[in-house]
């Protein structure tokens, strides 16, 4: 079956143990997470995680949306529409790069609008922000050059209303 | 919204000026500020600053034996008193041993808050001695739990994990307050700040909604009313005689709605489900309309989902958002305290749709009645002259009637009590459900006894589920909790071996506890005079009355009856795990003929 991708914005009390019962809840229900990050909000008492879950496998988004917010430490649950949200990641990655194809990947780096951030005798390390396409289509194309170490971080949503998600867990 | 005892919001006293004490002073101030009267409990290192001023208390500890009886006491008090039920115990081995009764209180959404000690807060991530993260371990079986490392916090963490426990849908809550925390000193002040901003219970039902489902309920041909046990926590079972009334539905009582509803109402099926009644069972996947009130579809009731109550809508009332189309779909979802929303449901009801505007279920009632006169629950006399379980209960509860409560271990007599004893009032049933945890029958009756101290409470156990908490009968007797046990003793483990006989071709691995015919390790009846208790053997139908009725006259002590059953007694209807519902099964072999409704 293929995947069924939704976004979750989920904002919950900044305290410890939290990310543990969101993680457990999705582990305990059989949930599939193919992301997680957190990260504090501009109100230190509340954290903010992005989850990208798989709904096609197991349990209805509905279903999961529910349980979340049966959590107690979880102040709000929304998901992100693909159209209306602005969706990131970042890739760190080491490419070999010696005096022959030095020139040809910094050119592919350009291209991807990419940044080199440190740079060794037969190496450079480069980031990338990016959605999940643009990141894998660079991957890609530094392949044929020797990709030696990959580091990504999950997505991070944020709508593009005026709206502040924040905000929202006052009117209740 | 329900007052509970346990919720510190709805307290009115008047606010008390801050009073410098220590952390474990703050924590009986504050059960005592909740208005706990009864908590139980067994002392150790981790928790023993508290244990000093509890013994100044006017709380009253009842010191258990073993702290799994803690925890299924301070069930049995809850579900029996619609009370927030209250344990504390130490740390490491002693917490960990409340899990089961966290885990079963949360299946049954029974309200009890366990109160842990816990190493010192330097102490914490050593691997100290009796060091156990009972927080991360309770996390997949309570509503909530929480760490308490500073004193500070303890009068509003107490306040919150009643609050928690006993509003909304009801559950387990872990309070773990470290042994740091209960020697440092704070100002006292109450009711203290509640902070859970992410703790919401539903408002108010959707009238849309309402209006909806008693649209549905006045034009449904086959309706049923499936009664779960919210309706027994939610206390609804006034609204829900009023909804029967209006409706002239037929009503299904699950295993946690026993009593919900009384039995000896003729709108009343019985249990639905595995071990149901074929009316309850045939009415369900009849129905053109199932009311769900309360209940959530547990797989013990649908049997295989995708063949349940296939022709009916759902309307599904509960007040857990997550229940409503977890299992099943619901084509009118309300979430809602289930009385109110009973109550605006049975006001649109008459409003809107008078008597003679509703379907008629004249048709609908024939065929109850006839699947109820053509398959009765009764039972078959034993081949080996040894009692029949099912008799002993039907006389048990003809002799203590329905002003009696019953607590059950799990296994065949759990299901033969459900079967057999009729219930007339809400909380008379106190039986673990969802997790079926054997060994829930004597500490769960102790906590109901302590609950109703002038009412007589029956431990039904089986001789495999009693084994595993019978030193509770010390606390009994020790603390003059006059319980009155009946054993239904068929020296297997009964269930067990039933699924054996049908499922595994005879071969009975592992569920022999006794020699039947030879004498009985442990001798039970020894074993109760042991703890002093008056026990006697039952062996023959003749003196089942006279036992019973000599253990009604016993109210100052604990009495024990062991009733010697028949090993081969089977639990009948039934329906087998993972099948549709349509396969139940009557007796082995015999399936009941559903042919059409008139």
């Amino acid at each position: 079956m293929s995947e069924q991708l939704h976004t979750l914005s989920v904002l919950v009390e900044n305290k410890p143990g939290v990310l543990t019962r969101v993680a457990g809840l999705f582990a305990r229900r059989d949930f599939n997470i193919k992301s997680l990050t957190v990260g504090e909000t501009e109100r230190p008492d509340v954290s903010r995680m992005t989850i990208i879950v798989d709904a096609k496998n197991n349990a209805p988004l509905e279903q999961v949306t529910k349980q979340l917010n049966k959590l107690i430490n979880v102040l709000k649950v929304v998901e992100m529409p693909q159209e209306d949200c602005v969706e990131r990641r970042l890739l760190l990655l080491k490419v070999t790069a010696n005096d022959e194809t030095r020139t040809a990947v910094l050119q592919i780096v350009e291209l991807f609008r990419a940044h080199v951030v440190h740079v060794g005798t037969d190496f450079v390390v480069i980031e990338s922000v990016g959605t999940l396409a643009k990141l894998e289509a660079l991957l890609a194309s530094l392949g044929p050059y020797g990709v030696r170490e990959v580091a990504q971080s999950g997505a991070v949503a944020i709508g593009r209303g005026s709206k502040s998600l924040t905000d929202q867990i006052k009117e209740k | 919204m329900q007052v509970s005892q346990g919720s510190a919001r709805t307290e009115t006293q008047s606010v008390t000026k801050p009073e410098r004490m220590t952390g474990a002073e703050a924590i009986v101030r504050s059960l005592e500020k909740i208005g706990i009267t009864e908590v139980f409990g067994m002392p150790g290192g981790a928790i023993l600053p508290t244990f000093d001023p509890l013994m100044d208390s006017s709380i009253r500890h009842i010191l258990i034996r073993h702290e799994q009886g803690a925890g299924h006491g301070a069930e049995g008090y809850a579900i029996s008193s619609g009370k927030v039920g209250c344990a504390i115990v130490t740390s490491g081995p002693a917490a960990l041993n409340t899990m089961t009764a966290l885990a079963d209180a949360n299946l049954d959404s029974v309200p009890i808050v366990i109160i842990t000690g816990q190493v010192a807060a330097s102490l914490i991530g050593t691997d100290a001695f009796q060091e156990a993260d009972i927080v991360g371990a309770s996390m997949p079986v309570t509503k909530h739990s929480f760490l308490v490392t500073q004193a500070a916090e303890i009068p509003s963490r107490i306040a919150e994990a009643f609050e928690i426990a006993g509003t909304g849908r009801p559950g387990a809550v872990l309070v773990d307050i470290t042994k740091s925390a209960q020697s440092e000193e704070l100002d006292f002040e109450w009711p203290p700040p509640l902070d859970i901003p992410g703790y919401r219970v539903p408002q108010k039902p959707s009238k849309k909604q309402v209006a909806a489902a008693a649209r549905a309920i006045a034009e449904a041909q086959a309706p049923v009313l499936y009664v779960g046990g919210g309706a027994v926590r939610g206390n609804a079972s006034r609204e829900l005689a009023k909804l029967v009334e209006l409706s002239d539905a037929p009503v299904v009582t699950t295993l946690t709605a026993r009593g919900a509803f009384p039995d000896s109402d003729p709108h009343n099926l019985g249990m639905p489900g595995m071990h149901g009644t074929v009316a309850a069972v045939g009415a369900l996947q009849r129905a053109d309309l199932v009311v769900a009130l309360g209940a959530r579809f547990d797989d013990r009731v649908t049997g295989r989902l995708d063949t349940f109550a296939p022709r009916a809508k759902v309307v599904h009332v509960d007040i857990d958002a997550a229940e409503i189309s977890k299992n099943r779909y619901a084509d009118i979802p309300i979430v809602g305290d289930l009385n109110q929303v009973l109550e605006m449901l049975n006001a649109a009801l008459e409003k809107e749709f008078p008597s003679e505007t509703r379907a008629d279920l004249g048709g609908w009632w024939r065929y109850l009645n006839r699947l109820r006169d053509s398959y009765p629950l009764g039972w078959t006399n034993t081949d080996d002259g040894r009692l029949a379980p099912q008799y002993v209960l039907k006389r048990l509860s003809d002799l203590s009637g329905p002003e009696a409560f019953y607590a059950t271990g799990v296994g065949q007599h759990q299901m033969w009590a459900s079967q057999f004893i009729s219930f007339d009032h809400p909380r008379h049933f106190i039986s673990s459900s969802g997790l079926g945890t054997m060994g829930f029958g004597v500490p769960a009756a102790m906590g109901a006894q302590v609950a109703n101290p002038d009412a007589v409470v029956w431990c039904i156990d089986g001789d495999g589920s009693f084994q595993m908490t019978n030193q509770e009968l010390a606390t009994c007797v020790i603390n003059d909790i006059p319980i009155k046990v009946a054993l239904i003793n068929n020296s297997v483990l009964g269930m067990v071996r039933q699924w054996q006989n049908l499922f595994y071709n005879e071969r009975y691995s592992n569920t022999k506890l006794n020699d039947h015919d030879a004498e009985q390790v442990p001798n039970f009846v020894k074993l109760a005079e042991a703890y002093g208790i008056p026990g006697r053997v039952v062996e023959k139908e003749e003196e089942v009355d006279e036992a019973i009725e000599w253990a009604l006259s016993i109210n100052d002590r604990p009495v024990f009856i062991d009733f010697r059953v028949s090993k081969d007694a089977m639990v009948w209807p039934m329906v087998a795990a993972g099948v549709s519902n349509d396969d139940i099964r009557y007796a082995r072999g015999l399936a009941p003929t559903w042919d059409g409704e008139e």
